[in-house]
């Protein structure tokens, strides 16, 4: 068995969710080679050489994989993913946008979002928000699979020493093109790999208020999220918001401030290590799944803990 | 331009669903169902673009259980003008995105309209493989959509902000929760739903074969977190955090 693993990069660096998916190529078992599309991306084909347990890196260097457009990106996978046992790729917004194409250019399913390798052909998946989940077992030949980041440990970056081989196919299918983007600016910890999150909901009254979360989590070296009330009222921009729609997270501490806790929400945090609510009504459903919870104002409570810490 | 929004019927959003004690599935039966949530979204656009003159017809299809009509007859009371159910419980959504491919070549739309991702088996997947199917653009997690001179311009929702992408038409678009905000509908419009076209057709139809890929082993509920308590002080919160969870 041979599995290909995708990598998400920025053309000059592997980001942290393509280590996950190595971990879970490894449960599965076999030679794991890595795929790096982009544009003028020898610098992420390189980190992803040194990432411990690859034995080949693919570097497919062509503008048409600059922005990951997902026509051109699933041609690339489908036509090097037949040579392949399993297909994996991390369940980003990337992820979750080429690699369903390609499954469907290799006529096979594709498991989405797996949390769990039971074998080479089975595996764990939440269903129904989280609320359930599914064994299931694939008879295609090829296995194309997401893989839930937070539910695999991350590879080691460094140890490795992987060939770097470049794939000459260039694709581009000529259906999109790339506008423009506009991207949030942080210098807090990405969301999805942060190891504490501090996330404000619609009890936050305003966005101007989220200033006590960030001031807190930057004491706490925490990223900083938001539930769909929150960004729905404005507060805040939208790649901030946990739960089924937004980020699914899982760091050693969770905070939720002012947040009720809806299905929709739990789904994006509840297996996170420690979960603190702080919330005002003693009865909101966020209660039912913190460790810690303090009944509160959490005007007086958040400062009162960046205080202490 | 006529515009193709695909449409399921899932458990109702609201419902905190229960795994069935011989751990086969989800426990279905007189539970509320409803349109799924992206879907509704995915025909409110479309009702838009026919109000600004973009779309001429809105045609909704759904793959689903004889009773999936009842989330056909939503739409059409929301502004669709006729419905297509293809008669297949429990398809996977490459199955799914086979039908609709076979249903585009009949149809010939300008644009594809589905939501990102159905509530129940939260797969995320049928949009991006009939895109595929068809060799259409896609624009997946829309939260701006704009059909200009035979091109569709789409804002996409993406990990670390937004990102606009130019289709060339026909194309997929899948929509994300901030595109609109869905309308309800009229008593007197779920009145003339039930007078619009509704068409029935079996997979056989259409030569796709939809027999399963995946084989669900087991559902299980999810590990049970263990009862937390409430503390009284922010100085008992932060003593706790430190020294017994020792996460800061």
């Amino acid at each position: 068995m041979t599995i290909l693993v995708i990598a998400e990069h920025d053309n000059a660096s592997i980001k942290g969710a393509t280590l996950n998916t190595v971990t879970a190529a490894q449960a599965i078992g076999g030679d794991i080679h890595v795929l790096v599309a982009g544009a003028g991306a020898q610098g992420a084909a390189d980190a992803a050489a040194k990432i411990a347990g690859v034995s080949k890196v693919l570097l497919a260097d062509s503008a048409a994989y600059g922005h990951q457009l997902a026509e051109n990106l699933g041609l690339l996978i489908a036509e090097l993913g037949k040579g392949y046992s399993h297909v994996l790729a991390p369940a980003t917004t990337n992820g979750k946008n080429y690699l369903p194409r390609a499954a469907a250019l290799l006529d096979v399913a594709q498991i989405s979002e797996i949390s769990k390798v039971v074998s080479a052909d089975t595996f764990e998946r939440p269903i129904y928000a989280g609320n359930a989940i599914a064994t299931v077992q694939s008879s295609d030949s090829i296995k194309v699979i997401t893989v839930r980041p937070t539910a695999f440990d991350a590879a080691a970056a460094t140890g490795g020493s992987a060939a770097v081989e470049a794939v000459g196919a260039a694709h581009d299918a000529g259906k999109s093109s790339f506008v423009g983007e506009e991207l949030a600016k942080s210098d807090r910890p990405e969301l999805a790999g942060a190891k504490i999150v501090v996330s404000g909901g619609r009890g936050m009254g305003n966005g101007d208020n989220f200033k006590i979360l960030y001031s807190l989590a930057d004491k706490l070296g925490a990223a900083v999220g938001a539930s769909r009330a929150a960004v729905d009222a404005g507060f805040v921009p939208n790649d901030m918001q946990v739960g089924q729609t937004g980020k699914v997270v899982a760091p050693q501490l969770y905070v939720a401030v002012g947040i009720s806790g809806a299905i929709q929400h739990l789904a994006g945090m509840k297996d996170s290590k420690v979960i603190v609510a702080i919330n005002k009504d003693e009865e909101a459903p966020i209660f039912s799944v913190a460790d810690y919870g303090l009944v509160g104002d959490l005007f007086d409570a958040v400062p009162a803990i960046e205080k202490l810490v | 331009m006529k515009v193709l929004v695909a449409v399921k019927r899932v458990v109702d959003y609201n419902v905190k669903v229960r795994v069935k004690a011989d751990k086969t599935g989800v426990e279905l039966a007189n539970v509320k169902m409803a349109l799924n949530p992206f879907c509704e979204i995915a025909v409110e656009e479309a009702v838009r673009l026919k109000e600004k003159g973009v779309a001429t017809e809105i045609v909704v299809v759904t793959v689903g259980a004889t009773n999936a009509q009842e989330q056909l007859r939503t739409a059409l009371a929301l502004g669709a003008d006729r419905a297509i159910l293809v008669e297949a419980d429990g398809a996977e959504p490459l199955a799914v995105a086979k039908l609709l491919k076979a249903i585009a070549d009949q149809e010939q739309p300008g644009l594809i309209i589905v939501g990102k991702q159905a509530i129940d088996d939260d797969n995320n997947q049928t949009g991006q493989m009939l895109a595929a199917l068809g060799g259409y653009g896609q624009g997946t997690f829309a939260s701006v959509v704009k059909v200009e001179g035979g091109k569709a311009q789409v804002t996409r929702e993406v990990d670390g902000g937004l990102q606009t992408v130019e289709l060339a038409l026909p194309a997929v678009v899948t929509t994300d929760l901030r595109l609109n905000e869905p309308r309800y509908a009229s008593l007197p419009n779920i009145m003339k739903a039930k007078k619009k076209p509704l068409d029935i057709k079996s997979p056989a139809d259409f030569g796709v074969d939809v027999s399963p890929r995946l084989k669900t082993l087991k559902v299980e509920p999810p590990a049970e977190r263990k009862a937390g308590i409430k503390v009284k002080t922010v100085e008992e919160l932060v003593e706790k955090l430190k020294n017994e969870a020792k996460v800061i």
